[in-house]
């Protein structure tokens, strides 16, 4: 018990001095929008494929069920997949992948220059490096993590499409027509919501893991898979608690 | 001149430094050695404020690094140049970006001006035409001439290296060693290097301070550890009985 306060004393102490005053902002932009591109342009195959599939699974699942009950009509499908991706799967999913892939990715690159004293000799330079090495992440992933979800959502719906058409349930018109019926900002607003908090609890925890590694590279291992778990089961309550406050 | 004062650090129950004066001094290689796990990297960590020493203070020509806030440790650090034992060259960038990377963060100098002095250090220790390779596709010894241009870049006042000639062979660790005396001599740099190669001891050891068991057990000149002929410190220098036995054997 003592450790986890021990611990998330230390990860506010980091986090504090991640967005203390940068000594030359250029510098900090350009390792941002570095940071962005690779967790960006990494992340959007595996992301789209999956967002991809989703849809179209939720549309042939609800298209089987809608089937039994034969009063539904079956445009509704659309209106359905269009819920569905932007209130829960796009965000969940997509920040379930994230902490797979950009989570670990931070987590170990972290580890690795903490062990070959990299971060070491950030810090005699004279170079602020909670600043330097963790802000640029964590704003490049709140920034991205959003249109990575927007994306997921287009995709999704797209994946939707297809799907009902190879299967036979809908006509194009009648879907695009679900997917724009009862259309509600506040769903897109909850939405963004999620993810720039996840953007924001993936990142930090895993820069949070990575930064602080001692050892070898068995730490290393140790720590991205924590960082991957951790913020999994973080990310995961705090959707929780956004959809029980806002919904 | 660095000089510290009675410098005690521990790690958890473990006493590794009880208790180390020195001074270092300008225009001078000075060494530290020991036999691995003697505490050189910790006093060389504590001298640059990497570790926190629990006790003592270090002087960088009169200023008190260990009475000094963030800030103030941050102007001190700009005329500190370090080679790490491991090199620590950051592997996602080539090899002129590492070295130009203090420019980039701490000056204003335009591209042109930035390049000049990376290209003039790269040469210095005699690496032309590497700039766009990265750390990963770097010999030892390249990787150690990297980090040596790196750590000058800024035209420090004070020079830190950490075995700057482990894992190289004989003759490329003597080149790196005279490397290391030259830039010392030609800027005046204070020069502090942790080494266990009697080759260097012998080579550039204008000062030689002697840790055993946390403390300083010994110190003076390359000249005048030749004339030891017992103790931990001739333990160390003649480690095998064949040294031992050519050292006793031998006139002077
Ligand atoms: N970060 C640390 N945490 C705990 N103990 C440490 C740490 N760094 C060093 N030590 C301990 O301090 C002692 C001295 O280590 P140090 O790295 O200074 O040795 P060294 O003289 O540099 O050896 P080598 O020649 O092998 O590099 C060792 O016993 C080591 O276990
Ligand atoms: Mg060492």
């Amino acid at each position: 018990m003592l450790k986890i306060f021990e611990q998330l004393g230390g990860f506010l102490t980091l986090m504090y001095s991640a967005f203390s005053k940068p000594e030359k902002a250029q510098m900090y932009w350009k390792e941002t929008f570095r940071q962005a591109k690779d967790i960006g342009v990494g992340s959007l195959p595996i992301i789209a494929i999956v967002s991809t599939f989703i849809g179209g699974v939720s549309a042939v699942q609800f298209a089987y069920q809608f089937r039994s009950i034969s009063l539904v009509p079956m445009w509704w499908i659309g209106s359905i997949v269009r819920k569905g991706m932007i209130l829960e799967l796009a965000p969940t999913v997509s920040a379930l992948l994230l902490a797979g892939k950009v989570g670990s990715n931070i987590a170990s690159e972290l580890g690795t220059m903490r062990i070959s004293e990299q971060i070491d000799a950030y810090e005699i330079m004279g170079v602020n490096t909670p600043a330097y090495l963790i802000g640029p992440k964590i704003a490049a992933s709140v920034i991205v993590v959003p249109m990575l979800v927007v994306i997921a959502v287009a995709l999704g719906i797209v994946g939707g499409w297809g799907a009902g058409l190879l299967g036979g349930f809908f006509s194009t018109t009648e879907y695009f027509r679900g997917v724009q019926d009862g259309f509600d900002g506040y769903d897109v607003f909850i939405m963004l919501v999620k993810a720039v908090l996840f953007g924001f609890t993936l990142s930090s925890i895993s820069c949070y893991k990575g930064f602080t590694v001692q050892g070898g590279a068995v730490e290393i291992g140790k720590s991205s898979t924590q960082a991957v778990v951790l913020s999994s089961i973080v990310m995961m309550i705090v959707n929780f608690f956004v959809a029980f406050l806002l919904l | 001149m660095i000089e510290i004062k009675n410098i005690k650090k521990n790690f958890g129950s473990q006493q590794v430094l009880k208790g180390i004066s020195a001074s270092f001094e300008n225009g001078k290689c000075n060494l530290i050695i020991g036999k691995s796990g003697s505490g050189k990297t910790v006093t060389l960590k504590c001298m640059v404020g990497l570790f926190e020493p629990d006790e003592g203070t270090i002087m960088y020509d009169g200023r008190n690094i260990t009475e000094m806030d963030f800030h103030a440790r941050k102007d001190i650090r700009r005329e500190i140049g370090m080679l790490f034992q491991g090199t620590a060259l950051f592997d996602s960038l080539t090899v002129e970006e590492n070295v130009q990377f203090p420019l980039d963060m701490f000056t204003n100098q335009t591209a042109a001006e930035k390049l000049e002095r990376v290209n003039f250090c790269l040469g210095r220790v005699n690496l032309p035409n590497t700039n766009k390779k990265y750390p990963g596709e770097l010999s030892g010894g390249m990787k150690k001439r990297v980090g040596i241009a790196r750590a000058i870049v800024m035209n420090p006042k004070y020079l830190f290296c950490d075995e700057p000639n482990s894992g190289l062979d004989p003759k490329t660790a003597i080149v790196i060693d005279h490397l290391i005396k030259e830039i010392t001599l030609e800027y005046n740099m204070t020069t502090v290097i942790n080494t266990h190669d009697m080759n260097s001891v012998m080579g550039i050891g204008d000062k030689v301070v002697f840790l055993h068991e946390g403390l300083k057990y010994w110190e003076g000149t390359n000249k005048q550890i030749m004339e030891i002929t017992d103790g931990e410190l001739f333990d160390f220098i003649f480690a095998s009985d064949f040294l031992k036995d050519l050292r006793r054997n031998a006139k002077y």
